[in-house]
């Protein structure tokens, strides 16, 4: 025990009187937060997972079935036309969307006259709410009198019944529009990570006699490896969880042909009352949503750019 | 080259020696400025067929109903009216969708904005046993899809005795995982000198968030805040689900209700969908610089 005079004891204690006062701050900061999260998203998706196991439908109390909603689920007609439908506007969607935000912001990095009209104009589609344009959308394609139906029947693209009641064409115009919403945010983020690329490395090339192509292939795009992996996930994530504008313009028809997993899951849980069998398909949309982010947090940890 | 360009193209001195000497770069310079317009027109093009929709619809929000249900389709009518901005008012409870809509996403991004903020700072700034779960606890959320726990919500809510009110539809959003990482990512870019200081000064913790870190944050606050209202304002499945009928809902729960129910009447509908989509887009124009400005500066790398 070797003396401590009075002065550093003060000390310390006043240390540890501030550490202790800094802890309860924090959790005083952190506690609204978690007690809501707690409360209105832990809670719901153990009541979820319980749901699954039981026949619940909200005018009966629920009774244990065990695996039987899975089980029904595997051979359930309606579930695997929705995973098809889901997997497809996914796997259309995403691609589609990253590659026209990426050559959108590639395009509108250079300098050029009503380059600050044109970004907003790209990024508005991001703010105005995909249900209230889906509307809009539906009158545009009306066999009768939208106009860009009028106009594609002009060129040829003929659809008798309309885009939205036909088998065939149904699908491919809510993905339009699902593209047409984001390619402007995920813009922005290509344009953020175009301007953090240090103007060096593009000289060095330029010296190099590497042309356009060379350096945008060799330079921009490897550097541009984090944005593109972010703005994948994030864009496949969304298309997975695709509803707003389908259930405006095709609620999921013709002849389930637009039926995705959210809107199969809102149909179960809401229309038909079968919460039980609903939450058990919206178990199979988590599944989805993790895998993608595992993915993610795999390559972030292993290969992520730094420069 | 800058010096001399830049003075000629000011145009203030038409000294001789200060043109650039050589027709070559003359011919260079003209050429680059041909093409920063070319590539502008493209681009302004291209820009022009994306807001499309919207400029059509606001368009058919004036047009008579007897024109819109006219063969062949036209860009403009021949004559305009206001009808249709007078009767949504009456067709639907429209100021009742408007009110609702105002007061959740209002009320949501106002809430979540502080609490969000505070949750993101404790968790940037505050040494504290704990503190890693919490923060793998709120990464492990972001990867949660909001439907998953969308039945048991609604029975939640219900046990709650706020099953189809406003509050049942605000409640479950005042925080959100998204935000918090957001914040706490903005606020480890801060320099730390500041709250150091005031802290030696014997500035209370609350004091310094409330006073000084809080209003630093305030640009990625601006990010987050639009993040937050047009989420809410255009939130479509969240507010079908809670709510009853027309008088309970939101705005595009509201009209996609009445597109679904009745003969489709596309001149109201084009009326209530510009009323309903402008207080988003007029935010968005207002605080655009900014709103760019966050997405660029936090964690989004």
């Amino acid at each position: 025990m070797s003396y401590v005079p009075a002065p550093t004891l003060r000390r310390l204690d006043h240390r540890r009187s501030v550490s202790a006062r800094r802890s309860r701050t924090a959790w005083f900061f952190l506690a609204p937060s978690l007690i809501t999260l707690a409360l209105f998203m832990v809670w719901p998706m153990v009541q979820s997972l319980y749901f699954s196991f039981t026949d619940y439908n909200r005018i009966q109390a629920a009774r244990w079935v065990g695996l039987d909603n899975y089980a029904e689920l595997l051979g359930d007609s309606n579930v695997w036309n929705a995973l098809g439908n889901t997997a497809l506007y996914t796997a259309v969607v995403t691609p589609v969307t990253v590659a026209l935000a990426l050559a959108a912001a590639l395009y509108l990095n250079n300098a050029m006259a009503f380059r600050g009209f044109t970004r907003t104009a790209l990024f508005l589609p991001f703010v105005v709410s995909l249900g209230i344009i889906g509307i809009a959308f539906s009158f545009l394609m009306d066999p009768n009198i939208g106009l860009v139906s009028h106009w594609l029947s002009k060129i040829g693209i003929v659809s008798e019944q309309g885009f939205l009641s036909d088998p065939k064409l149904a699908m491919g115009t809510v993905m339009v529009v699902g593209v047409w919403k984001n390619v402007g945010f995920y813009m922005v983020m290509y344009l953020a990570g175009l301007q953090s690329i240090p103007e060096e490395l593009h000289e060095a090339s330029r010296l190099d006699g590497a042309n356009t192509f060379q350096r945008f292939r060799n330079v921009t795009w490897p550097l541009l490896s984090n944005q593109t992996m972010l703005i994948c996930i994030l864009a496949a994530t969304a298309s997975l969880q695709a509803f707003d504008q389908i259930f405006v313009m095709t609620h999921g028809g013709p002849y389930f042909k637009t039926e995705t997993l959210v809107m199969l899951i809102y149909r179960s849980g809401f229309s038909e009352l079968r919460l039980g069998y609903g939450a058990a398909i919206s178990w199979v949309l988590m599944l989805l949503v993790f895998a993608l982010s595992m993915i993610q947090v795999g390559y972030f940890r292993k290969k992520a750019v730094t420069y | 080259m800058s010096v001399r360009t830049e003075i000629v193209e000011t145009g203030t001195t038409r000294s001789p020696q200060l043109v650039p000497s050589t027709p070559q770069a003359l011919r260079a310079r003209r050429l680059e400025r041909v093409w920063r317009w070319l590539l502008g027109i493209g681009g302004a093009f291209v820009g022009l067929l994306v807001i499309f929709p919207m400029v059509w619809m606001l368009i058919a929000a004036f047009t008579p109903e007897s024109e819109i249900v006219a063969f062949p389709p036209t860009v403009f009518p021949s004559s305009l009216t206001i009808d249709h901005f007078v009767d949504i008012w009456d067709a639907i409870p429209f100021a009742k969708l408007y009110g609702n809509t105002i007061v959740f996403a209002g009320t949501v991004t106002v809430v979540s904005l502080l609490l969000d903020t505070m949750a993101g700072y404790a968790l940037a700034r505050f040494e504290f046993r704990g503190r890693n779960v919490v923060f793998v606890l709120i990464l492990a959320f972001l990867m949660v899809p909001f439907q998953v726990t969308l039945i048991p919500l609604y029975d939640v809510l219900g046990a709650m005795g706020l099953a189809s009110t406003l509050p049942g539809m605000i409640i479950p959003r005042m925080t959100n995982a998204f935000g918090i990482f957001f914040m706490r990512q903005y606020f480890l870019s801060l320099p730390r000198d500041l709250e150091e200081a005031a802290r030696i000064d014997g500035a209370s913790e609350m004091r310094i968030f409330a006073r000084i870190m809080a209003p630093l944050a305030k640009p990625a606050m601006l990010t987050l805040g639009l993040f937050h209202f047009q989420y809410n304002w255009n939130d479509l499945l969240w507010p079908l689900v809670m709510s009853s009928g027309l008088e309970s809902a939101t705005l595009p729960a509201g009209l996609a209700m009445f597109m679904g129910q009745h003969v489709v009447e596309y001149g109201l509908l084009m009326a209530g969908s510009v009323l309903a989509l402008l207080p988003v887009v007029v935010f968005f124009l207002l605080i655009q610089r900014s709103f760019v400005a966050g997405i660029a500066t936090t964690g989004m790398k």
